[in-house]
């Protein structure tokens, strides 16, 4: 009953309804983690004390950001599974898992991407970053693939790693050696966007190449090795 | 199982005492039989431990994903399958750990400097950061067939990302380029006996592994055995004192 594609299509749908809907409900992204997101800047300033530095390693800095307060995200993306066995309970019932990582997958990417939307913004204030109409096109374009890519590894080595059992100090471990291509794709890509030290527009195109390969391999292998990763 | 005290068999102590001798033959002929480099002088000595450990390294992992490979492949794979790979995970983060350390030294006497950002080393980081996190999964509990089943599909996926990893610090360093006092890359000229060491380097070292890795894989298995008996006498004791 779980084989059909309609099927697929429609348990992904209901699980990322369900976790947004967790999220809007609770607003831990708006309440505890976006500040977490905006002190993590703050704290950048204090490390780094030199406006024109700040300004040459924005980009770098966002990504920066954005990860770290993915961990927690993808925490608590796979804590509000566990607290009542519910993703057990799917399992057991012969629901398709590859259908549920794609549900769960762009939940996270949604969650990410507001992130990352209120991020770039904090750099424009907080670190003097200024762009182009172009450059702003080619931000948000950085934005939506690197997010793709980040939220399919992250909903893949957080079923693994995250949610109960102390298992939470293994997803950084595991997730962010992973995620390096992202953040260097997308810091160069951003770079290119906001201008940082003198580099054009045009420079930021094939790092977004890379950010989509690296998003549709994640999204293909993600969807197949969830199940039997997460198999218990 | 019973009366046998360890992991050695009459093959491994013939394997164990073919590697002493080749290792003696390696330390004699990189340390003193193989001339000095031009340039570097007695530093390149180094060459002969450092890069045996990182092919080494490479030879483990991808037994690791061959095996883990394997394990999946089938309906009831044996255990065995899982404890090689596992067993050759450990032994190659060990590898690369001497080769980062040793590559270091060596940096540090020929280019001044302990680390570089180019591809290579970054990449090679990368690595071992990676199968650390691999042991770690290995270290996560359940039963002997779910550990099999993570580490197996987290082998695979290291195999992936790996290759992606290095593609993009490839990427990175060659459109970031700074100008260095040294090459990092300059290939060392080898003369005969120096060639010759670094084969024979690359054999000890890999026979060294297969030693490694045949004494470690019997241990895990003591290891699940011994655990698996704890449960059965856990399970006879409350038994026992449910018909008592």
């Amino acid at each position: 009953m779980s084989g059909t594609s309609i099927n697929k299509r429609r348990i992904a749908i209901a699980v990322a309804r369900k976790d947004l809907t967790i999220e809007w409900n609770s607003r831990i992204l708006v309440n505890q983690v976006a500040p977490f997101a905006a002190i993590v800047m703050v704290l950048f300033a204090f490390a780094l004390d030199n406006d024109g530095i700040l300004q040459r390693v924005a980009p770098g800095l966002v990504w920066l950001a954005t990860l770290f307060s993915m961990l927690v995200v993808i925490q608590r993306s796979f804590t509000v599974e566990s607290a009542d066995g519910a993703l057990d309970a799917l399992r057991v019932a012969g629901v398709d898992m590859g259908a549920i990582f794609v549900g769960k997958a762009v939940a996270l990417m949604v969650q990410l991407f507001v992130l990352e939307l209120m991020l770039v913004a904090t750099a424009v204030v907080l670190y003097g970053v200024e762009m182009t109409l172009t450059g702003f096109c080619e931000a948000i374009v950085t934005l939506v693939v690197a997010t793709i890519g980040l939220g399919s590894v992250g909903t893949l080595y957080g079923g693994l790693a995250a949610g109960a059992r102390g298992r939470e100090t293994l997803l950084p471990l595991l997730l962010l050696p992973v995620v390096a291509p992202v953040l260097i794709g997308a810091t160069r890509a951003t770079e290119a966007a906001f201008g940082s030290g003198g580099t054009t527009v045009s420079e930021g195109w094939p790092w977004i190449g890379l950010l989509l390969v690296f998003a549709v391999l994640f999204c293909a292998v993600g969807t197949v090795a969830f199940g039997p990763l997460v198999d218990e | 199982m019973a009366g046998q005290s360890g992991t050695g068999t009459s093959a491994t102590r013939r394997l164990g005492v073919l590697v002493i001798l080749m290792l003696a033959t390696l330390a004699l002929c990189g340390l003193w039989f193989s001339a000095e480099d031009v340039v570097q002088g007695s530093t390149v000595r180094i060459m002969y431990v450092h890069v045996p450990s990182i092919w080494t390294a490479y030879i483990a992992f991808g037994l690791t994903a061959l095996c883990s490979a394997v394990y999946l492949s089938g309906k009831n794979r044996s255990l065995a399958w899982d404890r090689v790979a596992g067993a050759s995970g450990e032994i190659g983060v060990l590898f690369v750990a001497v080769s980062l350390v040793t590559g270091s030294m060596w940096g540090r006497l020929t280019w001044g400097t302990y680390w570089v950002w180019d591809a290579r080393l970054t990449s090679t980081a990368f690595l071992f950061i990676t199968y650390v996190g691999y042991l770690a999964v290995r270290q996560l509990g359940g039963t002997h067939r779910q550990r099999a089943r993570r580490s197996s599909v987290l082998a695979l996926l290291a195999i992936l990302e790996i290759p992606l990893v290095h593609f993009s610090v490839t990427l990175w360093r060659s459109l970031h380029q700074e100008a260095s006092v040294a090459n990092p890359n300059a290939k060392v000229a080898l003369d005969g006996l120096m060639l010759f060491s670094l084969f024979l380097g690359l054999i000890a070292f890999t026979m060294l592994f297969v030693w490694l890795v045949l004494h470690r894989q019997r241990a895990m298995m003591l290891e699940d055995a011994f655990s698996d008996r704890g449960l059965d006498v856990a399970i006879a004791a409350r038994r026992n004192e449910a018909g008592a």
